[in-house]
């Protein structure tokens, strides 16, 4: 809600992460890892498939549970808050699903109403109004809004998404593989979007992605996660200087050529699915 | 002075000759938007006459998506009059946001006519009526396929999935065999207690026994199996066959050159027309046995007197009428299940439509098809 002027010199942590576990049965995911997101930055967070990026994500926003470990959003530690206090963090950030999770049942227009109905008591008019601008927004228009989420195509469907996630103007967006499925084109624009919506509203964007490109052309800092923690964190040059295998094979590998070359001269998709 | 939030004043107006200045303070955020928006109302009623407004917008400490929208309606709605309207001392961190909000095009809402309702009313009536034709061909379409797929399986046998129809027996026939038990011999029970209740006015408890013995072996044997599988199976595969729709599985088989209708829905429909027979005989036996077993205990009938009562007054085609309607009533479930199971469309809201209509629809076509069949064995005699 608050679009704090974008801080110089020293830079707030929002998120911070500490000591962080979480496993399923035997299996651990997370073992004793650290993460500070800064306030007004895009993070982009990467790890090879199955290394528990989404994990972190969700455990983060508090969908799966930890072992070990506190988590720190605007200050507040997320275990030791009161309901009440979790709630006032949890309207203060917005998730863009993998796959967009709409609710089927509902139209556009109601999927983008239905948070903001339910925290603020707003008169018909301004609710439809705000949806419309939202939708506007994200690059899409007035004409979808009674469409259902059935109808949509795979980048519409992210589209929406994100204005659902934007509804209540949020301080912190997570953004789960935002342009996967997208064609380069899409995911172009979609990179684009995040930018723009993060100069606009002050955002600070945690974004989870495999996509090359998206690190290159929007991403402040890029946080590496590999055998359970997070090995490295800064921005683009200092992955493509460091000499850790991985980190070597991922920047470096083949498919990273579209990023090396110039901006807009190689499209190699880099989609995932 | 307007607009003030709980004590707080976020927009204050002052009117210099045909002038207004209007001066934003505070927090301009979600929280606030409703009363602001009260105000912002007020505002553009209360001077119509003023020619140009300067709004300045320096003291506004915060400023979020939603008081931006409020402040562009403001500036949108004297515009609208004709009249100017500045917007000054705006925090450059926010100029991006009400740029990009200046953009926002609003469709005017389509305007509403008095006898719309009327005419949803009819329309609604009118594709109602239609969906049942509309279901009816489906269900013809569904036998068609059915027939084309066992044609292809019968000529290549190897093409027939028997671990899928396996699968698909052990879940509709195997797995509801105790609770068929429970539900049949509880029937049986109490057709045999109010009988004997009755009849005993008249001094005939003894004809309970006839009256269990045709009724559970013609009609309610099979009936009540139909209507459990129907409610237990039926549903089950609508479930999975929506499901399998809405993440474009059926798709994807067809894609590969798979037939649905030979993979998926003819060894579920096999199975049920393997399985409910099965089931209809065991039925008929928990609740004979049920029915027995009260005209002993309570109404005080032998069991070999109930037996040798029951020899007589059933004959062997008593059990067949029951036998042959089974598989029938199989084939009807399976097909309207597979039939309403396809007809998912995307969301979850229409799988559960689609699976109470499935479970709506076969059990009343069980009905039907077994008043269909009591005509039909009565003309040729049975």
């Amino acid at each position: 809600m608050v679009l704090s002027p974008h801080s110089n010199g020293e830079k707030e942590v929002v998120i911070e992460a500490r000591d962080i576990v979480v496993g399923f049965g035997k299996h651990i995911v997370l073992n004793h890892t650290d993460l500070d997101v800064y306030r007004g930055e895009i993070l982009g967070f990467v790890g090879g498939s199955g290394s528990g990026k989404s994990v972190l994500m969700r455990t983060i926003i508090g969908l799966i549970h930890k072992r070990a470990g506190t988590i720190k959003v605007f200050g507040v530690d997320m275990d030791k808050a009161s309901d009440l206090e979790r709630r006032a963090v949890e309207r203060r950030w917005g998730v863009l699903f993998q796959q967009g999770a709409l609710f089927s049942s509902l139209t556009v227009m109601e999927n983008l109403q239905f948070p903001v109905r339910e925290y603020l008591k707003l008169s018909q008019r301004l609710l439809d109004d705000l949806a419309v601008a939202k939708l506007e927004m994200v690059g899409l228009d007035a004409s979808v809004c009674s469409k259902f989420p059935s109808e949509l195509s795979g980048g519409m469907t992210k589209r929406v998404a994100l204005a659902r996630a934007l509804a209540l103007d949020p301080e912190i967006v997570f953004l789960d593989e935002p342009t996967s499925g997208l064609d380069p084109i899409g995911a172009g624009d979609f990179d684009t979007l995040i930018a723009t919506l993060q100069r606009t509203l002050g955002l600070t964007v945690y974004m989870v992605t495999h996509d090359l490109d998206s690190l290159h052309t929007v991403c402040d800092r890029i946080a590496v996660l590999a055998e359970g923690k997070v090995i490295a964190a800064g921005p683009m040059e200092t992955m493509l200087k460091s000499e850790h295998p991985w980190l070597k094979s991922y920047f470096r590998g083949k498919r990273s050529r579209a990023g090396y070359q110039p901006q807009g001269k190689a499209m190699t998709p880099d989609v995932t699915i | 002075m307007v607009g003030s939030v709980s004590g707080e004043i976020l927009l204050e107006d002052k009117q210099q000759g045909d002038r207004l200045v209007l001066a934003g303070r505070g927090a301009w955020i979600a929280v606030n938007a409703n009363g602001l928006e009260t105000a912002i109302e007020r505002l553009v009623r209360k001077y119509p006459s003023v020619r140009n407004v300067a709004i300045d917008m320096a003291q506004v400490e915060r400023l979020d998506t939603f008081g931006a929208w409020l402040l562009e309606r403001l500036v949108r709605a004297f515009a609208k009059s004709g009249r100017e309207a500045n917007v000054t001392g705006l925090k450059e961190d926010y100029r991006a946001l009400m740029d990009e909000l200046r953009n926002v095009k609003l469709e005017e809402p389509p305007l509403r006519s008095g006898g719309q309702a009327l005419r949803y009313a009819l329309n609604s009536i009118g594709e109602n009526v239609a969906s049942v034709g509309g279901s009816f061909l489906a269900i013809v379409n569904m036998f068609g396929a059915l027939v084309v797929a066992l044609l292809r399986v019968i000529r290549h046998p190897r093409h027939l999935r028997i671990t899928s129809v396996v699968h698909q027996l052990d879940n509709v026939a195997w797995r509801a065999v105790p609770i068929i038990l429970l539900i049949t011999f509880l029937i049986g029970c109490i057709i045999a207690q109010q009988g004997l209740f009755h009849f005993r006015k008249f001094g005939a408890d003894v004809y309970v026994v006839d009256m269990v013995g045709i009724l559970v072996l013609r009609e309610l044997g099979v009936l009540i199996v139909c209507i459990m599988v129907a409610g237990r199976s039926g549903s089950a595969y609508t479930a999975e066959l929506g499901s399998m729709k809405m993440r474009e599985e059926i798709d994807a088989l067809q894609t590969m050159g798979f037939d649905p209708v030979e993979v998926l829905i003819l060894p579920r429909i096999l199975a049920l027309i393997i399985g409910v027979p099965i089931l209809t005989f065991l039925g008929s036996m928990a609740a004979l046995y049920g029915g027995g077993l009260v005209c002993w205990l309570y109404g005080g009938i032998d069991p070999d007197i109930f037996l040798s009562r029951l020899k007589e007054a059933i004959a062997l085609n008593t059990f067949q009428v029951g036998m042959i309607k089974a598989p029938f009533m199989a084939l009807v479930i399976g097909a309207v299940a597979c039939v309403e199971g396809l007809a998912v469309k995307g969301s979850a809201e229409s799988l559960g439509r689609q699976t109470t209509a499935s479970v709506v629809e076969s059990i009343f076509l069980v009905i039907v098809l077994d008043g269909i069949f009591a005509i039909f064995f009565a003309s040729i005699g049975m």
